[in-house]
């Protein structure tokens, strides 16, 4: 009996009760991989080795009778954005191929303590920028629904790689909608933990003010049991809130929103949202209100302006942070043509050029231009005055409710290639995730359904104040048991089968590559 | 700024952000920018004198550690990913002048 098709928590209780051992839990995950991944394209890097070693350590441990971490011997996929020591790391990027990292991030540090054996690091849009892992310089993840679609963005390996059972869970990181738009499109959880709430040491940073690591799962009480493992105070990240993780676990255990006051944002639904998108969530909120909740319509009209204050500040933050690929210290370093004798700034310049992919080049420019004397007033500052706006609405919002909800994302997952020439009508993607990274609150995308006209699946995203984490478990996993009671299985069962002996050879071939 | 921005616009920020864009990536860029440009311009529509700048979503104060000594990378981890390495230093390209 395989137990790739198990939730983490089910594989974590026959581990515990000795019916399986993690080592063949982990063999059974790295099969999957080999039968799956050639055509996915979820794993830039595997460890079969290492997780392996890993595995078998918490074997014997645990049969010397250890008092071991509830999720110890689970396997665990990480984005490759997060520094892992000894498994190369590239966050996407040409400019860091084959990069092996000398430290641990601390999410990793806090992985590994625990005993979870790494799989591999998943694929990603080039230093997390894009909705649809595309921008990958490593080829695009497909979407294990429709493999002519995309997993979205930019944590799409992740997603995947959760949603086609090569990993109970990932890791993933989110800007401005990073893992809940990947869980919406691909049919699974994520969630994006208040700023601050999961240390930021070792992520491969785009936009430090609004970074933020969390869970990517396939069950609500999965994302609880990683976020509680992942969170708390960090020393080494000065933006790492010093506070106990808000009770998550607990909070997904209790599922119960009777009495709740739910406040439904207007800004966040109607036009520009899919008709199916809509219906799902319309029948969602009708669940919400069977199982005793209130819904209240809440307004925050400064949403409109989130997505522009978000291509300012994140374009910011990351032309800044990205100075730091300069070919001197670590990745690529490209001599410029026909020059004898380059200086470092021409190598600088023709390593950049090589080593960035448009979307990259696209963003630091933006980034430059905002920030430039005689513009940073118009763009930048206007930029952070409307981040306070948005904070406001926030504020205002959660004095009459105890949380939002919205669809995830407008629209299901696209077809490849179908918005690559329209970087804006990409960046709408995130018109509904953005407004939560622009005011450090916490957020939970969670499946509801597919929709009538593509049979694809659509994302319910909760949004909670900071620091109430919990309220989102406890509404997420409210809503999960309703809707899996009423299809009577989770909704991942609905989706294709993948995989044959013929694909297998692709993964196989990335043990150890870059 | 709603002049858009031009094809000597792209190249100097490409300049200054030390990527050497091709006249191809150029040409591409340009109206791409302007695009993108034109629409986050709107953030000044409602951006009013009177409201407070955020820069970071959660308030901080200063963060200070005790001042002790915590093992750091040893020179080989330090030098392990660098693309070129000179008596256990990074070798870098000149940073003066042809002669200097």
């Amino acid at each position: 009996m395989s137990t790739i098709r198990l939730s983490a928590a089910e594989i974590a209780a026959r581990l515990a009760a000795g019916d399986v051992s993690s080592a063949d839990v982990t063999q059974e995950h790295l099969d999957r991989i080999a039968e799956v991944d050639g055509d996915l394209n979820a794993f830039l890097a595997l460890d079969a080795e290492g997780a392996l070693a890993t595995a078998r350590d918490v074997d014997a441990r645990r049969a010397a009778g250890e008092t071991l971490h509830p999720l110890a011997g689970v396997p665990i996929a990480v984005k490759d954005v997060v520094a892992t020591e000894g498994i190369a790391t590239t966050a996407g990027s040409k400019i860091l191929e084959g990069w092996v990292p000398p430290y641990d991030a601390f999410l990793t540090r806090r992985l590994r303590a625990a005993g979870l054996p790494i799989l591999g690091k998943t694929n990603m849009d080039e230093f997390a920028m894009g909705s649809s892992t595309e921008h990958s310089a490593y080829g695009p993840t497909r979407n294990p629904w429709d493999r002519d679609r995309i997993p979205g963005g930019s944590g799409g390996g992740s997603a995947a790689a959760v949603g086609a059972y090569e990993a109970p869970l990932a890791i993933g990181t989110d800007t401005g909608g990073s893992i809940r738009q990947p869980a919406a499109v691909t049919g699974t959880v994520g969630v994006k933990p208040t700023y601050g709430g999961v240390s930021r040491y070792g992520l491969i940073a785009m936009a430090s003010s609004l970074d933020q690591a969390g869970p990517v799962t396939r069950t609500v009480l999965d994302a609880a049991l990683l976020h509680e493992l992942i969170g708390g105070h960090d020393p080494l990240d000065s933006t790492s809130i010093d506070a106990p993780v808000p009770p998550v676990v607990e909070a997904a255990r209790r599922a119960d929103v009777s009495g709740m006051r739910i406040g439904i944002v207007t800004e966040l639904n109607g036009e520009g949202y899919q008709p199916g998108v809509r219906a799902r969530f319309d029948e969602a909120v009708a669940l919400l209100t069977k199982a005793g909740a209130e819904i209240v319509e809440v307004s925050c009209p400064s949403f409109a302006y989130a997505l522009s204050t978000y291509y300012l500040v994140m374009p910011a933050e990351a032309s800044s942070n990205l100075a730091r690929f300069d070919a001197m210290r670590y990745g690529l370093r490209v001599a410029p043509a026909g020059v004898p004798s380059p200086s470092a700034e021409q190598v600088m310049s023709a390593t950049r050029e090589a080593g960035f992919g448009d979307e990259v080049k696209r963003r630091i420019i933006i980034g430059t231009y905002a920030l430039s004397s005689g513009y940073y007033d118009a763009y930048y500052g206007s930029a952070q005055k409307v981040r306070t706006l948005i904070a406001r609405d926030f504020e205002a919002a959660f004095g009459s409710v105890d949380v939002l909800i919205s669809p995830t994302s407008p629209t299901t997952a696209f077809p490849l290639g179908s918005k690559l020439d329209d970087p804006m009508s990409m960046y709408l993607q995130d018109v509904a995730t953005i407004p939560a990274n622009l005011a450090g609150i916490p957020g939970l995308s969670l499946p509801v359904g597919v929709t009538d006209e593509d049979g694809l699946p659509v994302g319910l995203q909760v949004l909670a104040p900071a620091m109430a984490d919990d309220r989102l478990y406890n509404v997420g996993a409210a809503l999960e048991r309703l809707l899996v009671e009423q299809w009577g299985g989770p909704l991942l069962s609905r989706a294709p089968e993948l995989g044959t002996a013929a694909t297998s050879r692709a993964a196989s071939s990335k043990e150890g590559k870059a | 700024m709603s002049d858009g921005i031009s094809r000597a616009d792209v190249a100097h920020l490409a300049n200054l952000a030390r990527i050497d864009l091709t006249d191809a990536e150029l040409d591409r860029l340009t109206p791409e920018l302007t695009v993108i440009l034109e629409s986050v311009a709107q953030v000044a529509e409602v951006a009013d004198a009177d409201v407070p700048p955020t820069s970071h979503a959660v308030p901080l104060a200063n963060v200070f550690r005790e001042d002790v000594v915590t093992p750091g990378l040893t020179p080989e981890q330090a030098l392990a990913g660098a693309p070129a390495v000179e008596q256990q230093r990074f070798a870098v390209p000149r940073i003066l002048g042809e002669e200097a």
